[in-house]
C-alpha cells in the first residue's frame, strides 16, 4: 500500500518535473526578446530538476544516495544564476534586447552617464562602449 | 569590516596588501567542512577514514588554489533559515508555474522592466545570496551590480504598471530582510529593526 502512494507521488512529481523543461522550451520559443527568454531558459529546472531528484530519492529510498541528489541539485542552484548574469548582462550590453518590451529601465540612465564621464575623460573618440561602468 | 575589505579590493592590491589578506584558519573552517561533506557524498561513504581523507584533502586545495576570504558575519539562526527555506520553495513553486502560464498564453506580448534596488545591507556575501536567490525565484534576475552602493539592476518579467514595479521591489527587500534575520550581522538586524519600527510609527502619524 505504501509503495503504491510512494510510486504515484513519485509519477507525478517526475510528469511535473518534465512539465516544467517544456515551460521552458515554449518560453524560448514565445517570448519577445533575449531578456525575457533567459527566464525561461534558467528557471524552470531550478524546480524541475528538484521534483526529477525528489521522484529519484522515493524511488531509491537509499541513505547514500540521498547527499548525492541534494549535491547536484545545491550545485546547479550556485551555477544556474552565474550563467543567467552573465549572458544577461552581455545581452544587455551589446544591445540585444527590444526597448519596448521594457516598461522601464533603470540601469540606462546609468550606462549613460558613465558613458558621458567616459567622453570628458578620455575625449570623444576614446573607447565609448566601454563595459566596466561600474567599477 | 566589509566597508575596509571593499575599499581595499577597489585599489588594484601590491604584495603588502596580499599579505594582509590572507585568510586565517578560521575564516576556512566552514568551506573545509563543506568540501569534507562533498566528498563524502561523492564517494557515497561517510566514514570517519573517508572524511578525513577529505579534510586533507581539501586542507591542500584550499593552500594550492587561494580565493579572498568569504567574510561571515558569526551569526546564524537556524529557525530563520528554515523560515527561509519554506518560503523560498514557496516562491519558486509559485513563480515557476507563473513563468509557464506567461509562457504558453502571454508569450510575444509579456512586458518587462529593469529596475534598480538598493539592498540595506553593505556585505558582499549578502547581496551575492540576494542576487542568487532573486535569479533562482523565475520572474527577476540580476543583470549588473553596483557593489560600492550595494544595488542590484534587476530584470523582471511580467511587469505591466508603477505597482508592478513597486511589488517587485517590496518583493527583493523581503528577500533582504528574511535573509538578514538568518545570517546578517548585529548591525543590520538593529538597523531593520529600527526601521521596521519606524515604519511602524510613520503609519501610526499617518492614520
Amino acid at each position: 500500500m505504501l509503495d503504491t502512494v510512494i510510486d504515484v507521488v513519485a509519477g507525478t512529481f517526475m510528469v511535473v518535473g518534465c512539465l516544467m523543461s517544456l515551460a521552458a522550451g515554449i518560453g524560448m520559443l514565445r517570448f519577445p526578446d533575449l531578456l525575457s527568454r533567459l527566464h525561461a531558459a534558467t528557471k524552470p529546472q531550478v524546480l524541475g530538476l528538484l521534483l526529477l531528484l525528489a521522484a529519484l530519492g522515493l524511488e531509491l529510498r537509499s541513505w547514500v544516495v540521498l547527499p548525492v541528489l541534494l549535491l547536484a541539485w545545491l550545485l546547479q542552484l550556485l551555477t544556474a544564476p552565474v550563467s543567467a548574469h552573465m549572458v544577461g548582462r552581455a545581452g544587455y550590453r551589446t544591445r540585444h534586447l527590444r526597448r519596448e518590451t521594457l516598461i522601464v529601465d533603470e540601469l540606462a540612465a546609468v550606462v549613460q552617464a558613465a558613458a558621458q564621464r567616459e567622453e570628458l575623460e578620455h575625449g570623444a573618440d576614446g573607447q565609448r562602449d566601454r563595459s566596466d561602468f561600474l567599477d | 569590516m566589509s566597508r575596509d575589505q571593499r575599499l581595499y579590493d577597489g585599489s588594484d592590491g601590491d604584495a603588502a596588501g596580499a599579505r594582509h589578506r590572507r585568510t586565517t584558519l578560521r575564516q576556512e573552517l566552514p568551506l573545509l567542512g563543506w568540501m569534507m561533506l562533498v566528498w563524502g557524498a561523492l564517494w557515497q561513504d561517510f566514514a570517519i577514514g573517508n572524511l578525513i581523507f577529505g579534510l586533507l584533502l581539501s586542507l591542500g586545495l584550499v593552500r594550492v588554489f587561494r580565493l579572498p576570504p568569504v567574510i561571515l558575519s558569526g551569526r546564524f539562526n537556524i529557525w530563520r533559515a528554515a523560515v527561509f527555506a519554506a518560503a523560498f520553495l514557496r516562491d519558486v513553486v509559485l513563480a515557476s508555474f507563473e513563468v509557464m502560464y506567461l509562457a504558453v498564453f502571454r508569450g510575444p506580448r509579456t512586458k518587462s522592466a529593469i529596475i534598480a534596488v538598493t539592498l540595506r545591507t553593505e556585505s558582499d556575501l549578502l547581496v551575492t545570496f540576494v542576487g542568487h536567490v532573486l535569479t533562482l525565484v523565475p520572474g527577476s534576475y540580476v543583470v549588473e551590480v553596483d557593489r560600492r552602493s550595494s544595488t542590484l539592476y534587476l530584470h523582471v518579467l511580467n511587469v505591466n504598471d508603477q505597482a508592478g514595479i513597486d511589488a517587485a521591489r517590496a518583493d527583493v527587500m523581503m528577500i533582504e530582510e528574511r535573509l538578514i534575520r538568518m545570517m546578517g550581522t548585529t548591525e543590520e538586524l538593529a538597523a531593520l529593526a529600527a526601521e521596521k519600527s519606524g515604519a511602524r510609527n510613520d503609519g501610526a502619524g499617518a492614520s
